[in-house]
């Protein structure tokens, strides 16, 4: 197990490593850093005093050692586009995308699930047939296009909800939250939906190819055959050994929730990192692009590694095969 | 399936290959799978008819939107024609530049399904050839290859394809783009999804390589390419053509998507990403059909391919026959 987990470590560092050259790569070759960060009429002593404070005139393992050693101290230099510390961007962005994230996590959860169960335990029932075509059309819809629907529907239409930002935000010092206000919770349903719903059919398919398999079993037949109230095989019984696989997959959705999040962020004007990453793309903004590159790796990484280790505690198979191999 | 039923018309001589072909291709298995399933007949249909629609968008649109002598601003913002103030002229309405909806739609589907076909065509060549180089020649060049596959998928392709996609607009920022930002969205989008065909090609690939049938290939001393490509490719092919179909329906969504986040396309040269994009913007006027019809064309297009994706992979799979 440790040895194992010392190994993923290890494959994950290099990963690291190899995201933080092409982020450095990028930085470094793509447009020139002196000339984003003076005006036209510099003149050219300037520019050379800059490159040799910023040190670009050092050899390039030097300079990329330097990189990866600022941004192991989250210092990602200064937005082309903003000129502020990228890191203070990211420190005022990031609370929206996790809030967004996690409630569409919850979201997808709280709807995929008990509609996987009824799918499972009613297979032929008219209002699974509904469930099933629905998530299959849910899978074919662009993310954005129902980001709109629900906006025409609900903001143009109906007129009951806000179609974008996050409302008030309380500042609790370190985390501006929109979790506290009404206006910030009524702002956060339409994107929390939009973000959820990919996530939700995928759940929802899930949870109902496990039960089938679940309930075919021995163990639930038995449970038949002693009498236990039908409340109790499905959720005692069948659910609870559905959840292994379910909780992997959900673990690992986190990380295509955060970068779906830039599409439903531009659909809401949602202000998180998603948003902030895409006007860097559009203004060319590299350090601001480096950064989020580099952080979304370093979650990524942190999941993955999360979703291994958890496996090999549950699955002892794959302890086994893991030593022969 | 649906390349079967455009064979063109049999040649008047009854021994003729073509009739032959045909009749083959009527009475086979995938046939009859395919006519039995009115959804997936429905889906083809539909398909078809968008495609055909798109790439006859010159003799069928009744406008040429990327003609800037016809637009006139006083044509902006009209609603479809069956509404009040509607213009029997522009039958789906016209956006904020005066264009008629229904060709822009037709000119920017065809935009979006040459993107998509194009970056298919590029992931499933560098996909393919990367996984039977990496089965065949196994040791270092297989891992090497299968751990770039990995590290890839731990990052959905959206957020790949994005990342190409701003790097090529940042490096080429200071340069007029016009047919070039095509050509960007193809490679970014092919780059994102090479992995799935390089990891099953390379499976099969693993497999095939021990049969007596490449062993004698190489025994009487052909190149590997030969092996590989004359030999071995031919076994892989029907699992790349399911995961083909289905990533076509993915390339068209991620175009689209990229276009909406306005790392695309152009709005001079709209595809129906753009179109949203644009329309987007006037929804809270209560212009719904600039947004509608683009968006509804753009699921139904996704849709009708996914269930052909779906109904291939379970046609060509011999555990299901």
């Amino acid at each position: 197990m440790l040895a194992f987990a010392i190994r993923r470590l290890l494959e994950a560092l290099v990963v690291l490593l190899v995201v933080a050259l092409i982020a450095f790569t990028l930085f470094r070759f793509v447009g020139d850093p002196v000339s984003q960060m003076v005006g036209q009429d510099a003149s050219v002593e300037d520019r050379e005093t800059i490159r040799r404070e910023l040190g670009l005139n050092d050899p390039i393992l030097v300079q990329f050692a330097r990189f990866v050693g600022n941004a192991a101290r989250f210092d990602f230099g200064i937005s082309y586009q903003v000129k502020q510390p990228v890191v203070r961007l990211i420190a005022e962005r990031l609370p929206a995308t996790l809030e967004l994230a996690l409630a569409a996590a919850l979201f997808a959860i709280a709807l995929g699930i008990p509609m996987g169960v009824y799918t499972g335990i009613h297979r032929d029932s008219w209002l699974s047939k509904v469930f099933l075509t629905v998530s299959l059309v849910g899978i074919s819809m662009p993310t954005f296009l129902i980001g709109i629907l629900l906006i025409y529907v609900f903001s143009v239409w109906l007129n009951i909800l806000p179609s974008f930002g996050r409302g008030e935000v309380v500042d609790l010092g370190f985390w501006r939250s929109g979790l506290l206000t009404a206006s910030g919770l009524k702002a956060l349903i339409l994107p929390a939906i939009t973000l959820g719903l990919f996530q939700t059919t995928l759940v929802t398919r899930l949870v109902r190819a496990e039960m089938l398999e679940v309930l075919r079993t021995d163990y639930i037949k038995f449970a038949r055959a002693r009498g236990l109230p039908e409340r109790a095989i499905n959720f005692g019984h069948a659910l609870r050994n559905t959840l292994v696989p379910v909780v992997t997959v959900i673990g690992l959705q986190l990380g295509a929730i955060i970068a779906f999040a830039i599409i439903t962020e531009t659909v809401f004007q949602w202000p998180g990192m998603g948003l902030m990453f895409i006007q860097a793309v559009q203004s060319a903004d590299i350090p601001v692009m480096a950064a989020y590159l580099l952080l979304v790796a370093l979650f990524f990484i942190i999941i993955n590694f999360i979703v291994d280790l958890i496996y090999v505690r549950i699955d002892p198979r794959i302890r086994v095969y893991r030593r022969e191999a | 399936m649906a390349r079967t039923t455009e064979t063109p018309p049999p040649q008047p001589t009854p021994s003729s290959p073509w009739r032959a072909r045909l009749a083959a291709a009527l009475d086979s298995d995938l046939f009859y799978s395919f006519k039995r399933s009115k959804l997936v007949v429905a889906a083809a249909v539909l398909a078809l008819g968008i495609v055909g629609a798109a790439f006859l968008a010159p003799l069928v649109a009744p406008h040429n939107p990327h003609d800037l002598a016809t637009l006139d601003l006083i044509n902006a913002n009209i609603p479809p024609a069956w509404e009040s103030q509607g213009d029997h002229r522009f039958l789906l309405g016209t956006d904020d530049q005066g264009r008629d909806i229904f060709s822009t739609i037709l000119y920017g589907t065809r935009s979006s399904l040459l993107i998509g076909i194009s970056s298919v065509l590029l992931a499933t060549l560098l996909g393919v050839s990367l996984g039977l180089w990496a089965g065949y020649a196994g040791g270092r060049i297989d891992s090497f290859v299968m751990r770039l596959a990995d590290v890839q998928l731990t990052f959905p392709a959206i957020l790949t394809a994005l990342l190409i996609d701003g790097v090529a607009l940042a490096i080429f920022r200071n340069y007029r783009l016009e047919g070039g930002k095509f050509w960007i969205l193809v490679v970014a989008i092919g780059l994102a999804y090479w992995v799935q065909y390089a990891r099953t090609v390379r499976g099969v690939t693993l497999v095939e390589r021990d049969k007596e049938y490449v062993q004698a290939a190489r025994l009487i001393g052909l190149r590997p390419a030969k092996i590989m490509f004359q030999h071995i490719l031919p076994n892989v092919l029907s699992p790349v053509l399911v995961i083909a179909t289905i990533n076509l329906a993915l390339a068209i969504i991620t175009e689209a998507t990229l276009s909406f986040l306005g790392v695309g396309l152009p709005p001079t040269e709209p595809s129906l990403g753009t179109m949203i994009q644009v329309g987007n913007k006037y929804l809270f006027s209560g212009s719904w059909w600039m947004v509608a019809f683009p968006g509804l064309t753009l699921a139904l297009l996704a849709l009708a391919v996914n269930l052909l994706g779906d109904w291939l992979r379970d046609a060509l799979n011999p555990k299901l026959r």
